[in-house]
């Protein structure tokens, strides 16, 4: 019973937060890494992007549940994604259009798209402070727990109980149909393709005659799909303020860094990477090791490795020791 | 012409000073000059860096809030009980961290590569950072419990405060050295990654380490810079007194202009001979070896010079002078307050002054950080004057509150504009390099 227990502590508080939040951050890796892998540089304005798409999203779902449109139990944020996606794309794509072709044309070193990201990134940041302000939002409606603590409680007879919030299991198949569907983009499709060929080999790809503009214009699209849902998927699980989204810039990088930079099977892999060890360091494992060992044992300490405080510096250490030891990532990137 | 454009830009920017001091006052002037001074160093520091060698790091924000705790550590009131308790523990339980991360760097060449490597790395990683956190904890609680209202730090050496700006500059150099020795010789984005990474890291540890800093707390020195005085002990010297009553000055606004113009002068004194020490560097074998390496690494190499070597130095050089500033500015504020160090303001605006004033140009650098510092600040008392004129057309009423708020996402906006557009249509600057 007390094997039961702590496995159900374990799942409650670590696993599940994990999964979801690693879904998360697969998804921001893979735009990151998409970027990377056709234009060549890292994109800095890629959470002001998530946090730009997910404020449309708000609005959209504001303006749908003012004339009565729902998804029953599903969050209303759904019906608003195409939208917010849709919006968002026309914007990068302007974004192109206005900065980075010129670099792209002339061949400038990448540093300097870097550079012009930062840019956009702060024109992005004051605009989404403009349209929906620095407060917090919360927009998450429908149905509040897929697995209800109690009901749990009571099915299993446990101690301990065992919550699957609506928002994290929306997450985790959302990001699984996401997944699924790029994958047979990339693998299947013509125009997938074509990005991978542009990706590995651009002058190659030129001579077989592929559009490089359209290229781009397709990885942008898809960016800044996944964007939004990263963000929206987030904004939905945790709550919704802009700010929070440049800091979530450096576990994504990490992500995408750990994966290898530019492969996308990498970046989902790194975002689980990153997701479960911040959980993992900065879970206090006080509840669950009551279970496995006798009390005395314990000490007085939460059994806690990092403060939650500390959480970007788990990405940042992994980020670290990655580019130490291999710095092409777990699936040898660029 | 173009011999004239030196002159010509710095007179228009004392012009600037000179109106802004006749039409508002003399104080805001002078505080909008420190900071322009303080900005132009630290400019020039980003100048090293990316003008002379073509670096990017995010992550000047960090630097300069090293630079802060260097001088908070050497001029805040001592805390012998708070060391005595457990200052010792702490010093030791990082020395024992950083012991063992440069063992495993230094066996990791060492030892046959393949999955039990690894597995043996995480590991030793694991069970090092628990004997780590065994030293450190109950010496971190001992500390923080002595006298926590007032102290609960392992407090400062008590010295004067213009002794703390070399350490400030050290330390800045020496997290630089970790960094650069990471990710340089990588690809470029990695040292971009990076240094976000450590800034992020730097003020999580300001601002949750009460130990080191007092955290949020705020953490305030016991001393002015030598050799500025205290407006209070200016306003009842007599010397003090005999002047400003000969000239028929007010002696609360005459000490403070010249405790500013103090401050001015010494700040003046670092960045001329910070400008001399560059150009002397600049136009000696060693500038124009680091110009070689920007300009085309690949034949660098060839030519026999250790590119990545070179790189790490400049990196280093440059974050220091960053660091430099950063202690002089936390000892002209008084205290460290780590909620102050935003990655926009310290970061990005370091930036557009950089690339506006001039890449690879000092008295660019210069001339970029006063003109820049000048409009972030000057947008303050200007900003919402204009826009009360701008949005009096509109339709509804628009608030004094909604204002402010309009404004200051306004100022974001436009600083990634000018940045942009300066990238793109003057990537030179205005001030080129030669």
């Amino acid at each position: 019973m007390d094997i039961l227990n702590a496995f159900v502590a374990f799942l409650n508080f670590v696993f599940v937060p994990g999964l979801a939040y690693g879904s998360q951050l697969a998804l921001g890796a893979l735009g990151v890494t998409l970027i990377f892998g056709v234009l060549r540089f890292s994109n800095f304005a890629h959470g002001d992007t998530m946090a730009f798409g997910t404020a449309f999203v708000i609005l959209f779902t504001w303006w749908f549940k003012s004339m009565g449109i729902s998804a029953g139990p599903l969050p209303t944020a759904l019906l608003a994604l195409p939208f917010g996606i849709a919006v968002t794309a026309a914007f990068v794509l302007g974004t192109d259009r206005v900065v980075y072709r010129f670099y792209r044309q002339k061949k400038a070193a990448p540093i300097i798209l870097v550079i012009a990201s930062a840019g956009v990134m702060f024109v992005m940041n004051g605009l989404v402070r403009m349209i929906i302000g620095t407060e917090e939002q919360n927009f998450a409606d429908g149905a509040r727990f897929l697995l209800e603590p109690k009901a749990f409680k009571e099915w299993s007879g446990l101690a301990e109980p065992l919550a699957i919030k609506s928002t994290a299991a929306v997450t985790v198949v959302v990001a699984a149909i996401c997944v699924a569907a790029l994958f047979w983009f990339l693998q299947r499709t013509r125009t997938g393709k074509s990005m991978r060929a542009f990706s590995d080999n651009e002058d190659l790809a030129l001579l077989s005659g592929i559009n490089p503009d359209r290229v781009v214009q397709v990885t942008w699209i898809i960016a800044a799909a996944l964007a939004v849902i990263a963000g929206t998927l987030y904004g939905l699980d945790k709550s919704y303020r802009p700010f929070i989204y440049f800091t979530l810039l450096l576990p994504i990088f990490a992500a995408a860094v750990v994966g290898g930079l530019g492969s996308p099977l990498g970046a989902i892999a790194g975002g689980y990477i990153i997701a479960f060890s911040e959980v993992i360091f900065t879970n206090a494992w006080k509840k669950v090791a009551g279970y496995l060992l006798p009390a005395d044992w314990l000490g007085d300490g939460l059994l806690q490795a990092l403060s939650t405080d500390y959480k970007s510096a788990v990405s940042f250490s992994i980020l670290i020791i990655v580019l130490i030891f291999m710095p092409t990532g777990i699936f040898k990137g660029k | 012409m173009s011999q004239y454009r030196t002159p010509i830009l710095f007179g228009g920017v004392a012009l600037l000073f000179i109106l802004t001091g006749v039409l508002q006052s003399w104080n805001l002037s002078l505080s909008i000059l420190t900071m322009g001074l303080l900005s132009a160093i630290m400019a020039m520091g980003v100048n090293m860096q990316w003008g002379y060698a073509g670096l990017f790091s995010t992550g000047i924000v960090g630097s300069v809030a090293l630079g802060g705790l260097g001088v908070v550590l050497v001029a805040a009131k001592p805390a012998p009980e708070g060391l005595a308790a457990g200052g010792w523990g702490i010093v030791a339980a990082l020395i024992f961290a950083a012991v063992g991360i440069v063992a495993a760097v230094l066996a990791w060449p060492r030892m046959k590569p393949g999955r039990m490597r690894a597995a043996l790395l995480v590991v030793y990683l694991i069970v090092l950072f628990w004997v780590y956190r065994t030293i450190l904890d109950p010496a971190v609680t001992a500390v923080e419990a002595n006298d926590p209202t007032r102290a609960g730090n392992i407090g400062g050496l008590g010295w004067n405060a213009i002794l703390g700006w070399p350490v400030g500059a050290l330390f800045a150099g020496l997290a630089a050295w970790i960094i650069g020795k990471i990710a340089l010789g990588l690809r470029t984005d990695y040292l971009a990654i990076a240094t976000l990474g450590i800034a992020e890291i730097v003020l999580m540890v300001l601002k949750n380490e009460d130990w080191l800093a007092r955290g949020v707390k705020n953490l305030g020195i016991e001393s002015r810079p030598w050799p500025v005085p205290y407006e209070v002990d200016l306003q009842v010297a007599p010397w003090f007194l005999t002047i400003v009553q000969d000239w028929g000055l007010n002696p609360t606004t005459a000490s403070t202009i010249l405790v500013k113009l103090l401050y001015c002068g010494l700040f003046t004194l670092v960045l001329l001979a910070l400008v001399w020490m560059s150009e002397r560097a600049l136009h000696s074998p060693w500038g124009r070896m680091m110009r070689a390496i920007r300009d085309n690494e690949v034949s660098a190499a060839a030519m026999g010079k250790n590119v990545t070597r070179r790189h790490l130095q400049i990196f280093i050089i440059g974050s220091a002078v960053v660091g430099l500033a950063g202690a002089m500015m936390t000892s002209m504020d008084g205290q460290i307050s780590p909620g102050s160090y935003q990655p926009l303001r310290y970061t990005f605006l370091i930036w557009i002054m950089v690339i506006v004033g001039g890449s690879g140009n000092n008295w660019g650098s210069v001339l970029g950080g006063l003109l820049i510092g000048w409009l972030y600040l000057a947008v303050e008392f200007l900003g919402p004057g204009i826009l009360r004129h701008v949005v009096s057309v509109l339709p509804f009423p628009v608030t004094e509150d909604s204002l402010k708020d309009i404004s200051a996402h306004t100022r974001l906006i436009t600083l990634g504009v000018v940045l942009l557009m300066v990238l793109r249509f003057s990537p030179k600057g205005l001030l080129p390099e030669r």
